[in-house]
């Protein structure tokens, strides 16, 4: 059974259609790229499976039972779905720290009132909520920026703290759009292997990326966008095979990025 | 512990203050409404400062506080504390009815909803005078008791409004250092992220326009058991703005910042009233020069500041005691 | 009852034109630099003021004193920006919102010292011989702000659309490093949209002084007005401020006629209100879904 099914999801800003009758399916456990050219639709897509678009028409399942559509984004969260965004949306107010412990939103429950007045269970929470976003940060290798504000850290540095933020949520799917763009070698290496680490900890991986080394490498497989609909689908090694996505999109980009 | 330095501090200083200068007209008279404001700016705070919704508007609830309870203790008889209650409930309803369609406005259509709606009860206030009394005022509010001991000196009500800053302060600190107050501050600097976080902005944003708007009812309501009389002047949008500006003066997102800002923006009139003329020219002059040389606030600007100055001479020590 | 709502109407147009004035001013600083003047208001006091204030007495004959106050007040405007603006530029909205209020309460001060609390008229410019339009009556000063509105708005249409200086101003709000880039004076930009405001604003005052006297503190409620109408329109778009400011004053007029004069000024918030919360950006303001 698939975590996520994708259904003639159909999308139009104005005359733009950015997603048109577009259908796939994720299974769980895998890393799932989404490549296309600019503008094919691939953020707009994560918009719609996040609940902050609407789509105009068809359906998003995921897990069997909840229904995407028509949800809020929080509702979405709920479900088990988190994600990064292409251009970074980092609480810059907030200390490093406590921007993950905004993930752990979901896992506490405290509201307003017992705030307030700090009841007790109050300091109980707020230790959990610290020692799993130290976990998170840990999982990112963010640990020796604990203490810092967000808006003082370099750019690398916060790509990989909203993927931090995005596992304090414990999602079942995690979106991560663009998250190698910008970075340099060494960071894009390591952000492979971060991929990796996550995917393998059990959270399914939907992952938007234009740089075609790291998608080769760390996909088990790919759904190519052109003008928002479904060119191909397959394991990295068909999609580098495929005539159609080399004519029409890659063309020599991928025997020069292996 | 360490937590709540600074609130422990602002409680000493509270504490010896009338000792230090007894019968003081800038300790018990103006000192009332300088805490009292302290009391609004921390709330206003919470939803401006922290959770970046601006609203120029506040004082429409420090009003409904105060005329409510100023209303059903003078004409119908009710007993203050009960009318405090009605206020604070009245205060509730009419603030989480329009915090829906309020807070879906973003930057200054938001400020402009606001205001129009703090200008709408004011004017509300002024024309309903069978009820209000209209522009002339109210008079003759009973002044409040806590169990058989009447609040009825300068020096006890310094007492009241300084017990309930603290209260305040110390739920601003509570409420900013939990997972509603960074759901807050989330919202303040990503909305999307914070939905995607699994908050319900609108929600969070609901909670903290209508916890600040029950803070002023409470604060409006000894406003007018403290004055005995009150007139739709001191909820005119004058005042509301004058809140923001406090807010801002002493730095955003800074609970301290907030009661320090209340405090300058009170004294400060009571000081230049010696310049006659040209007191108002100055206060305007003051109050941008201010804004343009520490745009991040006076508090919070003065506070980065010595924390610059201080790591600047522990290096300079480490350096010498290094040679 | 029919000439009775015409009268409502020629009153809400000549109120509505002053309001487009000032919203129009609100409109020129927010595109040119991202910010609301709350001193906008204290424009058209400026205006008016100076103006009496150099004609008192035996002194300036009126057609030299009001261009006189005019260039006044834009000097006034140009100040503003040099001295408060552009010294906290990169200060964050509210901050410099709190700089305009700053600025406001000392202009007001400043008038308060020069002119004291008292109220003044200006002469009306041509007689004050009523005009009769069926059983509604006008003044011809009506006319002057009418028509003065209405070439007013026309040369600030024309100035954005036709001159090089009007489409530098506009690209500076589009993009200003942009247009540094492309050679565009910047600074110079952001002196000519403050004083245009300024300008604007006391022609407006000058304009309907005759009519409704001015005091040190008449312009917080033209400021008030001024921006309730360019939010209307929708923020930022400088025909829709003045479209906003004549449907407030008409507004305020009907409700005050029709209703009650007590809650003119609260039916006129409240219509506000509601146009906002169908239309979260002004009745031409173009929604801007935020991208992600
Ligand atoms: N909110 C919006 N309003 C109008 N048009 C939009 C909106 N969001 C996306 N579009 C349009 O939809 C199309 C797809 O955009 P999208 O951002 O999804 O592309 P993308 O595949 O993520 O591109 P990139 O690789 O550059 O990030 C584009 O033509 C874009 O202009
Ligand atoms: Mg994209």
């Amino acid at each position: 059974m698939a975590l996520l099914e994708v259904e003639a999801l159909t999308k139009s800003f104005g005359g733009v259609t950015a997603i048109a009758d577009l259908g796939f399916e994720v299974p769980e456990g895998l890393v799932y790229s989404v490549i296309g050219p600019n503008g094919a639709g691939k953020t707009t897509l994560f918009n719609m499976l996040s609940g902050i678009y609407r789509p105009d028409e068809g359906s998003i399942r995921f897990m069997d039972q909840g229904v995407v559509v028509g949800r809020q984004p929080h509702q979405v969260a709920a479900l088990g779905i988190s994600r990064t965004f292409q251009n970074l949306q980092m609480f810059f107010n907030m200390s490093v720290l406590d921007n993950v412990m905004v993930g752990c939103h979901l896992r506490t429950r405290t509201g307003l009132f017992s705030a307030a007045l700090r009841l007790p269970r109050i300091k109980r929470e707020e230790m959990l909520s610290r020692q799993w976003a130290q976990e998170a940060l840990a999982i990112c290798n963010l640990d020796k920026f604990i203490g810092q504000e967000a808006g003082s850290l370099p750019y690398g540095v916060l790509k990989r703290l909203e993927i931090a933020r995005a596992l304090a949520v414990q999602p079942r799917l995690l979106l991560m759009d663009e998250p190698a763009a910008g970075l340099n070698d060494t960071e894009t290496l390591e952000m492979r292997k971060l991929i990796r680490r996550i995917c393998d900890s059990g959270i399914t991986v939907l992952l938007v990326e234009h740089n075609m080394g790291l998608v080769m490498q760390v996909s088990d497989r790919v759904l190519v966008l052109d003008y928002g609909s479904r060119l191909a689908e397959g394991t990295p090694v068909e999609i580098q095979n495929d005539r159609r996505v080399i004519e029409a999109y890659l063309g020599g980009e991928v025997r020069y990025a292996l | 512990m360490k937590r709540l330095t600074g609130l422990l501090l602002l409680a000493v200083i509270l504490l010896i203050l009338p000792f230090l200068f007894p019968d003081n007209y800038y300790v018990t008279v103006v000192g009332v409404t300088a805490l009292l404001h302290a009391v609004l700016a921390v709330s206003l705070n919470l939803l401006m400062g922290y959770a970046g919704q601006i609203s120029l508007g506040h004082a429409a609830f420090f009003g409904i506080g105060a005329y409510t309870s100023a209303i059903l203790t003078t004409r119908y008889g009710w007993d203050p504390w009960a009318a405090i209650m009605a206020g604070l409930a009245l205060t509730g309803l009419v603030s989480f009815l329009v915090s829906r369609p309020i807070l879906r406005l973003k930057g200054h259509y938001l400020a402009m909803a606001t205001l129009g709606l703090g200008i709408i009860i004011n004017i509300i206030l002024v024309q309903g005078e069978q009820l209000t009394g209209g522009p002339d005022g109210l008079g003759g509010i009973p002044t409040l008791s806590l169990f058989g001991w009447a609040i009825d000196t300068d020096l006890r009500w310094y007492w009241a409004m300084g017990a309930t800053m603290l209260g305040v302060v110390w739920l601003a600190l509570n409420i900013i250092d939990s997972r509603s107050g960074r759901a807050l501050r989330a919202l303040h600097g990503s909305e999307v992220a914070a939905e995607m976080m699994g908050i319900n902005t609108t929600a969070a944003k609901t909670g903290v326009f209508v916890l600040a708007a029950l803070i002023a009812s409470l604060a409006g309501a000894l406003f007018c058991h403290q004055q005995s009389f009150i007139s739709p002047d001191s909820f005119s949008f004058f005042f509301s703005i004058e809140l923001v500006t406090m807010v801002v003066l002493g730095g955003m997102a800074s609970t301290y910042g907030a009661v320090f800002g209340a405090l300058i923006l009170t004294f400060l009139p009571e000081l230049l009233v010696v310049f006659e003329d040209f007191e108002v020219m100055i206060f305007g002059a003051i109050l941008m020069l201010m804004m343009i040389f520490l745009p991040q606030g006076l508090f919070v600007g003065l506070q980065s500041f010595a924390l610059r100055w201080l790591s600047r001479r522990r290096a300079a020590a480490l350096h010498t005691a290094g040679d | 009852m029919f000439d009775q709502i015409l009268q409502f109407l020629l009153t809400g147009i000549t109120v509505g034109a002053t309001y487009a004035l000032v919203a129009l001013g609100f409109a020129i600083i927010y595109n040119a630099s991202d910010v609301v003047n709350f001193a906008q208001g204290e424009f058209v006091m400026m205006g008016a003021m100076s103006a009496i204030a150099m004609s008192a007495g035996d002194g300036l004959p009126i057609f030299l004193s009001l261009p006189l106050a005019v260039l006044v007040t834009i000097g006034v405007g140009i100040l503003l920006q040099r001295f408060a603006i552009a010294p906290a530029r990169g200060a964050s909205v509210v901050t410099t919102i709190i700089i305009t209020i700053g600025a406001s309460i000392f202009l007001r001060g400043v008038a308060l010292l020069l002119w004291g609390k008292s109220i003044f008229a200006l002469p009306h410019f041509s007689g004050e011989q009523p005009i009769h339009i069926g059983k509604a009556t006008l003044l011809p000063q009506n006319l002057w702000v009418m028509g003065g509105a209405a070439l007013l708005v026309l040369g600030v249409h024309w100035f954005f659309n036709h001159t090089t200086h009007g489409k530098a101003i506009l690209a500076c709000s589009c993009n200003r490093t942009a247009a540094q880039l492309v050679g565009i004076n910047v600074g110079m930009m952001m002196l000519i949209a403050y004083g245009l405001s300024a300008f604007l604003g006391a022609m407006a005052g000058i304009l309907v002084t005759p009519i409704t006297f001015t005091s040190y503190d008449a312009g917080v409620m033209l400021g008030l007005k001024g921006f309730s109408a360019a939010i209307l329109g929708g923020f930022g778009n400088p025909m829709g401020a003045v479209a906003g400011g004549i449907l407030l004053g008409l507004i305020e007029s009907l409700a005050a006629g029709l209703i009650s004069s007590g809650y003119k000024d609260a039916i006129g918030f409240i219509i506000l209100l509601l146009v906002l919360f169908f239309r979260p950006s002004g009745l031409f303001g173009k929604a801007t879904a935020e991208r992600v």
